[in-house]
């Protein structure tokens, strides 16, 4: 049986290697493995969850496209890697967690939420089942610190051990039509037979480490979890191959939007619940119990007063998070994110509105002095390419 | 005579006249350019009032007019192509503008003035 990945050993190498990092945490922001590789590369650098990130290395125009048609590399190193183990891990990771991972296989991933007891979301995750009783949580880096103290704290009286690996890890996504080639090609890595929304242990480069065929773009694609050395030999391999273009999170937001993929802090927060964004299917509500399940269940069946709706501008006026939505002059919501799409050509938004309005109602944005006609449809405006 | 403002508008002014724009400098922070939010003929404009909006991929950001005046005429080419400011911000003004008090160019900077103050 997989017993888990262990890097406690290398810990003290990895950050000897980058001293440097140990002083950035004392003074300034966090940065990741790469942040050399970033700073060669001229990329526009930017603070973001108290990391140092890159937003852009040429445009985010190009750097979206090139995920598109091709391939590109994310450094997602800032994100939190959290281990469950021990003999209630199931038991628990099912009471924090809305989506049902009884009998899980092994290394199936599932997306869900954690939720706070008024429905409120602490955070969106994915969770990895790595061993029997062993579970690997990925959450969004902005939450780390708070996502870790909910799980400690709600783990009194399970059987249960906490492991914030976040900062033994680091990651890349690697993104795109033709990222099964260039992870197999440029980094010998067989990823073919890797089923969407699972992972895999790899030993290779003299390390064991996760590959999963997640991602976060629309397009079919991998995530690497490795100790910092290894991750920047991979980014290393990749560049060097010419087969993937690197991308920053500036694209990173404009390629998850055009899918509807929602973004923890604009599209759920702690007042915005998986109902009423639409996520209602992440939540099983046939379990016995999780943390939030019966205020969801209330909400579910009454019907939320405010939900997540998508937004079609007719024209090419950009909506950004906060524009108030209006009908017949009536304030009937706000913009949670905006953009003028790329892959697509027009300008789209997601509101939280009043559950009064139906797909195909027409409303208006306000845009600085003034308002722009839109209408009602999906939140997914350019269709997923996974390969399930 | 080409005036630069420390938000980073510049206006080339010919007699009369001033076309506003915003300076490679600025284009090139902003990154792609998308849209560019611009007024109307016969709108009036006030120097250090916002007068639109040039947007990149992820903010709009203000444009602060340098002079006061009327505006005679939009660059409509931005409507459909907001990036050809991108690609040569001095050429592809946003307005044009009659002045309406030519003693405001005192209190904004000459070419050499703006450069050093970017360097």
């Amino acid at each position: 049986m997989n017993e888990g990945i262990k890097f406690n050993s290398k810990k003290n190498e990895n950050i000897e290697q980058y001293e440097n990092y140990k002083y950035y945490q004392l003074t300034m922001n966090k940065r990741t493995c790469l942040y050399d590789r970033h700073a060669q590369l001229g990329a526009f650098m930017q603070p973001f969850a108290g990391f140092d990130m890159p937003i852009q290395y040429t445009s985010i125009i190009e750097e979206h496209n090139a995920v598109r048609l091709h391939c590109g590399v994310f450094d997602v190193s800032h994100m939190g890697e959290v281990f469950v183990k021990g003999n209630e891990a199931e038991k628990f990771v099912n009471h924090i967690f809305t989506n049902d991972i009884t009998n899980a296989p092994l290394f199936q991933i599932y997306y869900g939420m954690m939720l706070y007891p008024e429905g409120g979301t602490v955070d969106d995750l994915l969770v990895y089942k790595m061993g029997n009783q062993e579970f690997l949580l990925v959450v969004n880096a902005a939450n780390i610190d708070k996502d870790v103290a909910w799980i400690k704290q709600n783990s009194e009286g399970f059987d249960v051990q906490i492991d914030d690996e976040s900062e033994n890890y680091s990651q890349l996504a690697i993104q795109g039509p033709e990222a099964e080639k260039a992870v197999e090609e440029a980094l010998g890595i067989p990823c073919h037979e890797l089923a969407f929304y699972t992972a895999k242990t790899r030993t290779q480069f003299g390390e064991t480490f996760i590959v999963s065929r997640t991602g976060y773009t629309g397009e079919d694609g991998f995530e690497i979890y490795a100790s910092h050395k290894l991750i920047v030999d991979l980014w290393d391999k990749l560049l060097d191959s010419k087969r993937v273009t690197p991308c920053g999170l500036g694209c990173r937001d404009t390629l998850r939007f055009e899918v509807g993929l929602p973004l923890y802090g604009d599209e759920l927060s702690d007042t915005i619940t998986p109902v009423m964004a639409g996520l209602s299917m992440f939540c099983k509500f046939d379990k016995p119990e999780f943390i939030g399940k019966d205020a969801i269940s209330k909400q579910k069946e009454e019907g939320p007063t405010s939900r997540l709706r998508g937004i079609e501008l007719e024209g090419n006026a950009i909506p950004r998070h906060g524009y108030k939505v209006l009908q017949d002059g009536k304030v009937v919501g706000e913009v949670t994110t905006g953009y003028k799409l790329i892959s697509v050509d027009k300008s789209c938004a997601v509101a939280l509105v009043d559950s009064s309005l139906k797909l195909g109602d027409k409303v208006e944005i306000q845009i600085r002095k003034k308002t722009f006609p839109g209408t009602i449809v999906k939140k997914k405006f350019y269709d997923k390419h996974y390969k399930k | 005579m080409t005036y630069f403002s420390e938000s980073h508008e510049y206006v080339r002014v010919e007699g009369e006249f001033g076309y506003i724009g915003i300076t490679d400098f600025a284009q090139k922070e902003l990154g792609n350019i998308v849209y560019v939010d611009m007024p109307e003929v016969d709108d009036e404009v006030t120097a250090g009032d916002d007068f639109g909006a040039v947007e990149s991929v992820k903010a709009a950001n203000d444009l602060i007019s340098p002079i006061s005046g009327i505006v005679i005429e939009v660059n409509e080419a931005l409507e459909d192509h907001p990036e050809l400011i991108n690609q040569d911000a001095n050429s592809n003004w946003i307005i044009k503008v009659k002045l309406s008090d030519p003693s405001e160019l005192e209190n904004l900077m000459d070419e050499e003035a703006y450069n050093a103050s970017i360097s």
